[in-house]
């Protein structure tokens, strides 16, 4: 069983250090001024100090990406999320049909490649004659975003008391008082890791603002990474920022993961 | 019949279905103001539905429901001076204690320290007063109970519905909150509608009881009436045990049953005329005395119940009868019985067969419950309407589906003494009754089979004939 | 409580409009040429051009390994980390999330620069590598998620009926499993057909994949001839899905967080 036990745990450490030798990579070489990826011109955090003093030669484009991409992710996270609460709700309580139908066409985004989803919006907006740019890459990005909140927030419906909508009538509230103080309160937690769910894959993606950005110069983090590695040179502060994201991500999924198996063993 | 001002809610003539199935079917009764008036069903019944129906959670597909002499239909749930305590207590899990029973002062935006005062006042009353602060998901089943009929009762209704609100709690629990909720109802003098499938529960708490069965009003009457006299034999099943017997009334105050004749109390049903006889297991006496015997029985079984024991006993005449008594009487002895003229509860039978509409179809064919039967169709033309009857004895169970006319499932069963009426739901959607010895379950699946010597067919009876 | 299935109705007109209708347009451009005009030419150019055909077998062929790849790799892996004996680290589970949440060019351009440094010349073979290596953790998440959600009662049963451990996989585990795997290689099979930039960074431009020319085509406002290339990988998303019953969405993203 030992010897099981030991090839597992090799197996494991192997994958991960493949896993992570491109990252390890990216952080280590975070630590040199080098301007193209692999070089080494001595240890120095100067990078780092660019990046924070926002000094750098193509300075303006980084960081607009960054800011960019954060605002993108942080307001079409917060339409996803009303949005798809609501559509949550409404779907729960369809039957049949019209539930099979809201379910299916709720799952086509999930479904759908990046690539896909950003032609066809490439598409409409050119139909539309809708002009390309901020608006219509926030748009994009609800679009694929809120099917994860709903699917995010199902679970949390089913969880639910039936009646507490009902009681919250039954004591006197309009509709629009009963989703606010009784709804909204009990389905949080499904509203919480929906807006974060979105939020992660509006920061990550690529293929769907590539597609939907129009011709204004406008950047995420993704698309500036594409443009930048296409023109040969590699911003060198992308590696101290990969970095930071990478240690961030990493503290904020160990913090919840190691929380959530805590609280499933107080349960056990 | 109530004077119109002692009514606080009328229900005219409502009927609902969900889908294609009836839940309620033209339902009419009235609740006096202050009392405490029970839906009594086993489940499917539709008493939750005309609960809900009342406190404004849908609308009625035809009828009218009137509040105080308004009609409230469409008027919306929290515009209704009516709270609800719901089956699973729906407290608001992001609330303490406190403010899921301000909920309501606050929406009417009451003062604070008004709120203060009832929150404390109501809690004191459902004595949960130091619980203000606590959690409600780490209260128990009882006290999550009591703060949601403290969240009801803070916002002074006219009315307090309960659906089934103890139904969640255990034996012991139950009954303490049956006396407290009694209590409560005196002390506070509002009308409380009660839902239950429990009828002891409702034998104990209501001032009336409303009997219902697959969505219509099988009896409305106080605990005694419904217990001493219920008016058919589903209402004899439900409520308390009871020996249901099928049986002749040769006239007035003059009953024969178990093939021996009784004197009762009961006139009005005409002269040997079949009826159904109810006799509670409590009421039949053992005797010592061969003057007071009416019938002998040998003893089958005794089982000690607590409070008295259980006897089945066989008539001399080949019926099964329960018997509680104080005292134990030894399996196989003979034994001396007799029953007292008022505890005999005739009953007017609802059906002396299984009647239906039926359409010949051709020579020695006829059409009902969706099916064709061979049958005799003697002075019957093709295309024309007639009534076939089928006793319920000649209707035939299998338990495959081969041989059978048509299918069904069993949905009810009565044990009259020496046989089995089951009610059984057809494919078709219809009942057809059938007498049996054979035991069957509810919910089972049957075939039916029907003789063509076992149908009559009869001209329909017009109208105005 | 009818009321409410209403609510769903903002969220109707908002699929109608952005997924329903660029969906039909693409169909739309696809079947029409510059000015407008009904044609089926698009879709017959991209079964008798050369390129297209080529590019789209290798998109399948790659797609293809890169799923088989993923799978041979990833269920082991899946299964180690699922099972209580071998691991109970919840740690080392979140190692192997992680990676999904860093930026996939970043990664892809970071490996590509391994490559350079280790001197191994970008193609095919890096192709692969680089594929499994971005799509690896789409492929064990939801395995390692079937197999924690296993009832562990029917591998006892199946043990109290007399089967070896290895029976026990084969015969149950495994079976029980496949939910799991379906909905790895739905995550992994389609993307990697329609990925454009990681084959691109992977192979220094020297091999294109379908993806690719899509973009190629809609960048260059050939929008007719990409959207009948859109068309043709819509009827494969359509067939894969139709294959596997379109259930298992939820188990992949609702379990992410």
């Amino acid at each position: 069983m030992d010897g099981k036990k030991i090839m597992a745990k090799a197996y494991l450490w192997l994958l991960l250090v493949v896993l992570y030798a491109p990252i390890a990579f990216i952080v280590v070489f975070s630590f040199t001024e080098a301007k193209s990826l692999g070089n080494w011109t001595g240890f120095s955090t100067q990078l780092y100090k660019n990046l924070f003093t926002g000094s750098m030669q193509n300075s303006s484009g980084l960081l607009a990406a960054v800011n960019n991409t954060l605002i993108i992710a942080l307001v079409a996270s917060i339409f996803a999320t009303v949005l798809g609460t609501i559509a949550a709700i409404g779907i729960f309580h369809l039957r049949g049909r019209k539930k099979q139908t809201m379910t299916f066409l709720n799952n086509i985004p999930m479904i759908n490649p990046d690539i896909i989803t950003g032609v066809s919006l490439f598409l409409l907006f050119v139909f539309l004659g809708i002009s390309q740019g901020y608006v219509t890459v926030i748009l994009a990005h609800i679009t694929f975003c809120t099917p994860y909140v709903v699917l995010n927030v199902m679970p949390k419906l089913r969880q639910l008391n039936p009646n507490i909508y009902e009681a919250a009538l039954d004591l006197g509230a309009t509709p629009a008082q009963a989703l606010r103080k009784v709804l909204v309160p009990a389905l949080r937690p499904g509203m919480i890791s929906g807006f974060i769910l979105s939020f992660t894959m509006s920061l990550d993606d690529f293929a769907v603002t590539f597609f939907t950005r129009g011709t204004i110069g406008l950047d995420t983090l993704s698309t500036y990474i594409y443009a930048d590695a296409r023109k040969g040179g590699l911003t060198p502060e992308l590696k101290p920022l990969m970095s930071i994201i990478f240690l961030v991500i990493l503290v904020v999924l160990l913090v919840i993961n190691v929380r959530q198996s805590k609280t499933s063993d107080n349960q056990r | 019949m109530a004077a119109d001002k002692d009514i606080i809610i009328r229900l005219e003539h409502i009927s609902k279905s969900f889908g294609d199935k009836k839940v309620l079917d033209d339902i009419s009764l009235y609740v006096k103001r202050g009392e405490f008036i029970t839906f009594l069903g086993p489940s499917g019944c539709g008493k939750t539905t005309t609960l809900r129906l009342i406190a404004g959670f849908g609308k009625p597909d035809s009828g009218t429901i009137i509040m105080d002499g308004k009609e409230i239909s469409e008027v919306p749930p929290y515009q209704r001076n009516l709270n609800t305590v719901f089956q699973r207590y729906a407290l608001f899990p992001h609330l303490d204690v406190y403010d899921n029973v301000a909920f309501g002062l606050k929406l009417k935006k009451v003062p604070e320290d008004q709120i203060e005062k009832r929150v404390k006042k109501v809690l004191k009353l459902v004595s949960m007063s130091d619980y203000e602060d606590r959690d409600v998901e780490s209260l128990s089943g009882g006290q999550q109970q009591r703060v949601a009929i403290a969240r009801a009762l803070i916002n002074q209704p006219k009315i307090l519905l309960l659906d089934e609100p103890l139904a969640a709690l255990d034996l012991k629990m139950r009954k303490d909150m049956q006396i407290e909720l009694k209590e409560m109802h005196k002390k506070l003098g509002i009308t409380f509608i009660y839902v239950t499938h429990d009828q002891e529960e409702a034998l104990t708490l209501s001032d009336t009881i409303v009997v219902m069965n697959e969505g219509k009003i099988q009896q409305i009457g106080t605990p005694t009436d419904i217990y001493n006299e219920p008016v058919n034999c589903f209402v004899a099943d439900f409520i308390g045990e009871s020996n249901i017997l099928k049986g002749r009334m040769l006239h007035d105050y003059r009953v024969a049953f178990i093939k021996h004749e009784f004197d009762c109390v009961d006139a009005g049903f005409g002269e040997d005329v079949k009826v159904d006889v109810v006799v509670r297991p409590e009421d039949i006496y053992f005797t010592t005395d061969p003057a007071k015997c009416q019938f002998k029985a040998k003893v089958n079984s005794c089982i000690f119940k607590g409070v008295h024991y259980e006897m089945w006993v066989d008539t001399d005449t080949g019926y099964e009868l329960m018997i509680q008594d104080y005292d134990p009487y030894p399996v196989g002895s003979e034994v001396m019985l007799y029953i007292d003229p008022d505890d005999i509860q005739v009953m007017k039978k609802e059906r002396e067969a299984n009647t239906y509409k039926a359409k010949v179809k051709g020579e020695g064919k006829v059409e009902f419950l969706d099916t064709e039967f061979a049958c005799d169709t003697t002075g019957f033309s093709e295309g024309e309407e007639a009534v076939a009857t089928i006793r319920f004895e000649q209707v035939e169970l299998l338990d495959y589906e081969k041989e059978a006319d048509l299918t069904g499932n069993v949905v009810f069963i009565l044990y009259m003494g020496n046989h089995y009426h089951l009610t059984i739901k057809t494919e078709c959607g219809e009942n057809i009754w059938v007498d049996t010895n054979d035991i069957w379950d509810k919910g089972d699946f049957v075939g039916i089979k029907i003789a063509p010597q076992s149908i009559e067919l009869s001209k329909p009876v017009k109208a105005n004939e | 409580m009818n009321k409410r299935s209403s609510w769903a109705l903002p969220y109707f007109i908002f699929l109608v409009l952005f997924v329903v209708l660029p969906l039909l347009l693409i169909v739309m451009y696809a079947l029409q040429d510059g000015s407008g005009r009904f044609t089926l030419d698009n879709v017959a150019k991209f079964f008798t051009d050369k390129d297209s055909l080529s590019t789209f077998a290798l998109s399948i062929e790659v797609a293809i390994e890169n799923t088989l790849l993923c799978i041979l790799i990833g269920y082991p892996a899946a299964f180690i980390l699922a099972d209580n004996k071998l691991n109970r680290s919840a740690v080392t589970v979140v190692l192997f999330i992680l990676p999904m949440w860093i930026n996939a060019l970043m990664r892809t351009l970071a490996t590509a620069e391994l490559f350079n440094m280790a001197g191994i010349p970008l193609g095919k073979g890096t192709l692969l590598f680089g594929m499994c290596y971005d799509y690896l953790p789409f492929m064990i998440y939801p395995i390692y998620n079937q197999l924690k959600k296993m009832d562990k009662s029917f591998a006892e049963a199946a043990q109290d009926l007399g089967a070896t451990p290895r029976q026990v996989f084969r015969k149950v585990t495994l079976p029980l499993s496949m939910p799991g795997v379906w909905s790895g290689v739905m995550m992994v099979f389609m993307p990697t057909v329609s990925t454009f930039a990681i084959s691109e960074f992977l192979t220094n431009n020297k091999i294109k994949l379908f993806g690719t020319i899509i973009q190629e085509n809609i960048n260059n406002s050939m929008w007719n001839y990409g959207a009948a290339l859109s068309l043709i990988m819509l009827i494969i998303i359509g067939l894969t899905t139709a294959l596997q019953g379109g259930e298992q969405t939820e188990e992949v993203s609702g379990g992410l967080i």
